[in-house]
């Protein structure tokens, strides 16, 4: 029986010939990972269960990355607690402060994700990772706690949705474009269950940071994983970083989808998703006028170094609007330090950008950039929900790198071709 | 197990940053989060309801962010169950997880009112609105996640079951 990417890996790490969506297998989990807001409460959980070791200490990723470098002495307590659980059980993959980042980018980069993996995340874009060519999906903090006791835990095998990506992008239309395009075509809840296979010869020309930016915001059309069969640019990407041998395989011809939508990307313009929801999307031709008070480059979605590469080409000898705040967040150590190797740090800099420490910023309106009442944000985050971003009347726009970087110095949301 | 209690009605896409929004995840106390609760859509919120009400939303209930602090203040706040017309993957699991039941049921959703007083059957999924007398029958729950609501959450239902032998 023909079978999915998504049903192969879950088969293999349920020890079973093949799986069917809507089986409920119990799966072997490769790398379970929370972060210092959903941490706590596993660690909470993992001693109430009366646990006394981890199931593999290699196994498990501790990332502080939402309220760090402490925000404030309640966020200093949660990221204690994770620290030192990390210690005492002598947790490998523990990134302090300093050598760390933003949990889905700093995996990918050091290698602790390869294809055929089954990564389970406290973290709702733990979907990032289906990039490499591996399942992974989010869950909450109880059961990542019993994970990191015994290292399985039970799914239910979803049905999958295929997206063929065909034809030729226009300027200035990258992986987060596609990937907010289907949200608008498919809603919110489009995917809900579901796990997304992006595929198509437009996919497989785009880099592995672009893909890791599509698969990221699987989410947003509730899917439980998004998903990439492997190829030269993932075995290429993955090559560099880990000398663990991946499992590598495809979908089967003829395997069972629910459904296959064919898009056709030769017409797609760069996209903006309007307040209040991601599926909530705009070419932007048609955007009309809109001031924007901050724009905010960075997170899990888009801060990598494809992407401050991409802000650089627009800024280049150009500067922030007056009236306009641009706040720029390398999403790792890494991506901060090649930033700084390849001058895109100084551009930055010289065009009136402030630069924050690697993590997760005010893309949950956390700190570093939070939004006053009636303040408009253009950011190139994953969502956009009523106060995400700070106060609940505060609106926020979600785009790319370019048009950020764009309307930044326009001062309101637009394109690099109006400078 | 029987729940009772007076409807709050949502509506689709209720997301978990309004549920807690994220500037008040700085703490995990469950009390605490239970205070801020709804915060920025119906402030007050603990203190509007009583426990043992019943929350009545839309579709996709729960999107967003895997915040496990987004059921836990909805039960620490008293409500008793959640009925909706869907809700998002990962916010179903960790209301199991926590020991909130939670139901799907488009017919309750849609003729539910704001203050009517509910009844719900975990086991049968038979849900009766008591001030009109209608009935309605929801998707039934799995019987291993209606063990753990049972037991008070994953937690609890782990220990019952010994860690060593969970088939979980």
């Amino acid at each position: 029986m023909p079978m999915t990417i998504t049903e192969k890996i879950l088969a293999r790490h349920a020890n079973l010939e093949r799986v069917s969506p809507g089986d409920l297998i119990e799966v072997k989990v490769d790398m379970a990972l929370a972060n210092d807001i959903t941490a706590p409460l596993a660690i909470k959980v993992f001693k109430e269960i009366e646990a006394r070791k981890v199931f593999d200490p290699y196994k498990i990723a501790l990332i502080p990355d939402h309220f760090v470098p402490n925000k404030d002495i309640d966020s200093a307590e949660q990221a204690k607690v994770m620290r030192e659980f990390s210690a005492q059980h002598q947790i490998v993959h523990y990134y302090e402060v300093g050598q760390s980042g933003i949990e889905h980018v700093i995996l990918p980069e050091k290698g602790l994700v390869i294809p055929g993996d089954l990564v389970i995340g406290a973290d709702s874009h733990t979907c990032t990772y289906g990039a490499l060519g591996a399942f992974s999906s989010g869950v909450g903090s109880t059961d990542l706690g019993v994970i990191m006791a015994t290292g399985k835990t039970w799914l239910r095998v979803p049905p999958t949705i295929k997206l063929d990506y065909e034809g030729n992008l226009l300027p200035w239309v990258e992986g987060k474009d596609l990937i907010l395009h289907t949200l608008g075509m498919v809603g919110v809840d489009g995917a809900n269950y579901r796990s997304l296979e992006f595929s198509g010869t437009v996919i497989r020309g785009l880099s592995m940071d672009q893909r890791l930016t599509m698969a990221n915001m699987a989410v947003e059309a509730g899917a439980k994983n998004g998903i990439i069969v492997p190829d030269e640019i993932t075995m290429a990407y993955v090559a560099q970083r880990s000398s663990r041998s991946p499992f590598v395989c495809t979908s089967d011809p003829g395997a069972d989808y629910e459904k296959v939508i064919r898009i056709e990307v030769d017409k797609i313009e760069p996209q903006i998703a309007f307040p209040h929801s991601p599926a909530n999307v705009r070419p932007l031709s048609q955007v009309g006028n809109i001031a924007i008070d901050q724009v905010f480059i960075g997170s899990c979605t888009n801060g990598r170094l494809d992407d401050l590469r991409e802000a650089v080409t627009i800024l280049k000898a150009r500067t922030v609007a007056r009236g306009t705040r641009l706040i720029v967040i390398p999403g790792s150590q890494l991506v901060h330090r090649e930033a700084i190797g390849e001058g895109i740090i100084q551009t930055l800099i010289e065009a009136g950008a402030v630069i924050g420490p690697p993590c997760c910023g005010p893309c949950l309106g956390g700190h570093l950039g939070v939004l006053a009442e009636g303040e408009k944000a253009l950011s190139t985050t994953n969502r956009n929900f009523i106060g995400r971003m700070g106060h609940p009347k505060s609106e926020v726009y979600l785009a790319n790198p370019a048009i950020a970087a764009a309307s930044a110095v326009l001062g309101r949301i637009g394109g690099p071709e109006e400078l | 197990m029987k729940l009772q209690g007076k409807v709050w009605k949502f509506g689709d896409n209720v997301d978990t940053d309004l549920i807690i929004p994220a500037r008040f995840l700085n703490v995990w106390d469950k009390d605490e989060l239970a205070r801020n609760c709804f915060a920025d859509l119906r402030p007050d919120f603990i203190h509007t309801i009583r426990p043992g009400d019943v929350i009545v939303a839309g579709e996709n209930f729960g999107c967003g962010s895997s915040r496990e602090h987004a059921p836990l203040a909805i039960k620490s706040a008293g409500i008793s169950g959640i009925i909706a017309k869907s809700f998002a993957r990962i916010f179903y699991r960790n209301a199991f997880n926590v020991g909130l039941p939670i139901l799907e049921c488009k017919e309750a959703s849609a003729s539910v009112e704001e203050g009517n007083r509910v009844s719900i059957n975990l086991a049968t999924g038979e849900i009766v609105n008591l001030d009109t007398g209608e009935e309605f029958l929801a998707r039934p729950i799995p019987d291993f996640m209606r063990d753990i609501v049972e037991a008070g959450g994953l937690v609890e239902y782990v220990k019952k079951k010994g860690l060593a032998e969970q088939a979980i």
